[in-house]
């Protein structure tokens, strides 16, 4: 269980529902994973929001919290405008700000994102800002009411997992209270694993399942290693040590070595 | 038997052939006044059922295969059996072996095979992937051409009326795509290009990987070429958009620089009637037999349904129903 806004989620892996083979094998991949909200974007993968209906409602019956976003927008009147869009259409105030500042990296503009997030929050908005790692950067988001964070691990799309853990690591200690949500970058259902054993509060990822061979076997892996993730940082993991450490007491040597 | 078939994309003319050629007494009935402005007349005309199946489920592998041998012997001279080459820019190398793990029927091509395929783009790839057993043809000039051989052969054509409105016929074949208002069906939205320029020749489809988009140029007579297409979960016929024409010019300047130079003939918008699971159906209710979904596969697919589609007006007692072996195959993937 999470609490986002105040709504209570039952699952920690929150699903993108771009690039998959077919809006069944999508219904499929998000059921196998237990995923409990998807995201979805209006500017990208929908020309403009205009004549999509069919594949919102889709989305809409596969009843999660739906959390639209701002994909493919690079300012932040297109992205103030994506929000409010989505807002009537969707009937909920959750927005996933996205400000892209690179069309290649899909780097986001954290300057034109801090912006667009005052101005949406103001407006009464749930922001779930994707931004990068930096602490700065978080702060100003928090500052501009923002109550959850979404850092990449890597760039979006890139399969590369954890980059910079010492970053990650870093932004959970700044940040105990916050709901952290990796977004972008995962590429194996190990690196969820990862982010969650680090305490990360929940992950978000769509290409890495949307793009397998098997999606729907894939999103069942996530799910599985999500849960796994976080059920580990909270039993409490053993850190490394330099020595090998027998399980079992040794009997009959004297002295410690 | 007297049918009417309704609409006259290529699931129209390719049903109306399989129709006529068992016998019946056919009539096509079409909204538009000519063959023009549907999703057929927009497509790529690829006959690429292996490059498919990166994306596409089993079936459209399995229906597809046989369906340049149909366009051959429907229309010799039509089809361009020469294969699809697929390429990728140097940073996105890792594509090609993604779309390699996921696909069969290639083979892996380097600078020099690549140079013997395609002259022109000698020198510009490293590597690529050849799928030889496929082919593709341009969609207009085989629309006409099944157009006229099937006035020739008697069917009959009434363009610019509303098919909806036509009785008199004992079973009806309904090949109407989105306006034939199926619930079930959405749109997906193509945008095209059209480019000219002499100043360089493909022999084949060539598809350009990159990790967000699904771009291809289809080499066409009079040095043209087709460039598509996106895919947008829209019913908009808006004009193409600015993103996409970026997109679709981006791909052709990476695959060749001399594309720099092309005249831009025609922008293009089509709308795919899909399925939920992006395969095509073939049902019967009651008089009318319905052939739907083709999404972008509509030229490689087409043949396929129309034999379907013939096999159910034949013979009633015939079980096809696509659906319910495709939902097996999604299971046991």
């Amino acid at each position: 269980m999470i609490e986002l806004y105040g709504t209570k989620l039952s699952s920690r892996l929150l699903l993108g529902t771009a690039q998959y083979p077919s809006p069944a094998i999508l219904a499929d991949a998000v059921k196998a994973s237990c995923a409990s909200a998807v995201t979805v974007s209006l500017r990208r993968e929908m020309a403009g929001g205009k004549g999509g209906e069919k594949f919102w409602s889709l989305i809409q019956s596969l009843r999660l919290h739906v959390l639209p976003n701002t994909a493919g927008c690079h300012s932040v009147k297109e992205a103030v405008t994506t929000a409010k869009m989505a807002r009537e259409v969707f009937g909920t105030n959750w927005i996933k700000l996205e400000v892209i500042g690179n069309h290649d990296t899909l780097q986001p503009d954290v300057f034109g994102l801090v912006e667009a997030a005052r101005i949406l929050c103001d407006d009464g908005f749930a922001v779930f800002p994707y931004t990068t790692d930096d602490l700065v950067v978080a702060e100003r988001l928090l500052e501009a009411g923002c109550r959850v964070l979404m850092p990449w691990c890597a760039p979006i799309g890139s399969a590369l997992g954890p980059v910079n853990i010492t970053a990650l690591r870093s932004m959970r200690g700044h940040f105990p209270d916050v709901p952290l949500i990796v977004d972008a970058g995962l590429g194996r259902p190990s690196h969820a694993a990862l982010v969650m054993e680090l305490g990360f509060d929940a992950v978000l990822l769509n290409t890495a399942v949307a793009k397998a061979a098997d999606p729907i076997g894939m999103a069942r892996a996530f799910g599985k290693a999500v849960d796994a993730g976080r059920e580990a940082y909270r039993s409490g993991l053993l850190e490394p040590r330099d020595l090998a450490v027998p399980s079992t007491p040794t009997i009959g040597r004297a002295v410690f070595q | 038997m007297r049918l009417l078939v309704k609409g006259a994309g290529v699931a129209g003319l390719t049903a109306a052939f399989e129709l006529a050629a068992r016998g019946a007494a056919v009539t096509i009935a079409e909204t538009r006044h000519g063959l023009g402005g549907n999703a057929s007349w927009m497509a790529g005309g690829m006959l690429a059922p292996w490059c498919e199946r990166e994306s596409a489920e089993q079936p459209v592998l399995d229906l597809g295969r046989d369906a340049a041998d149909w366009w051959d012997a429907v229309l010799p001279g039509h089809i361009t059996r020469a294969g699809t080459l697929v390429l990728a820019l140097p940073r996105d190398a890792g594509e090609l072996d993604r779309f390699a793990s996921r696909t069969s029927g290639h083979r892996r091509v380097d600078e020099d095979e690549i140079a013997l395929l395609e002259p022109d783009l000698a020198g510009r790839f490293r590597r690529g992937l050849f799928f030889p057993g496929e082919a593709h043809l341009d969609p207009r000039r085989a629309m006409a051409a099944l157009h006229e051989k099937l006035a020739e052969s008697g069917v009959e054509f009434r363009f610019g009326v509303d098919a909806r409105h036509i009785a008199g016929f004992e079973r009806d074949i309904d090949c109407m795509g989105m306006a034939t208002g199926d619930e079930r069906l959405r749109g997906v939205r193509g945008e095209m290009l059209i480019l000219r320029t002499p100043d360089i020749s493909l022999s084949r489809p060539v598809r350009l990987l990159h990790p967000r988009l699904q771009l291809y140029l289809a080499p066409r007579a009079d040095h043209h070429f087709m460039a598509g297409a996106t895919m947008v979960e829209s019913l908009s016929t808006e004009p193409v958009t600015v993103r996409a024409m970026m997109e679709l010019l981006n791909a052709a300047y990476s695959v060749h620089p001399a594309f720099g130079e092309a005249a831009i003939v025609e922008t293009g918008v089509g709308i795919r009637p899909a399925f939920s699971d992006n395969l095509p159906r073939v049902e019967a209710h009651g008089r009318t037999v319905a052939i739907n979904g083709l999404y972008r596969h509509g030229f490689l697919l087409a043949p396929a349904m129309a034999r379907r589609a013939a096999d159910l007006v034949f013979d009633s007692d015939k079980p096809v129903e696509l659906a319910d072996e495709t939902d097996g195959q999604r299971r046991s993937a």
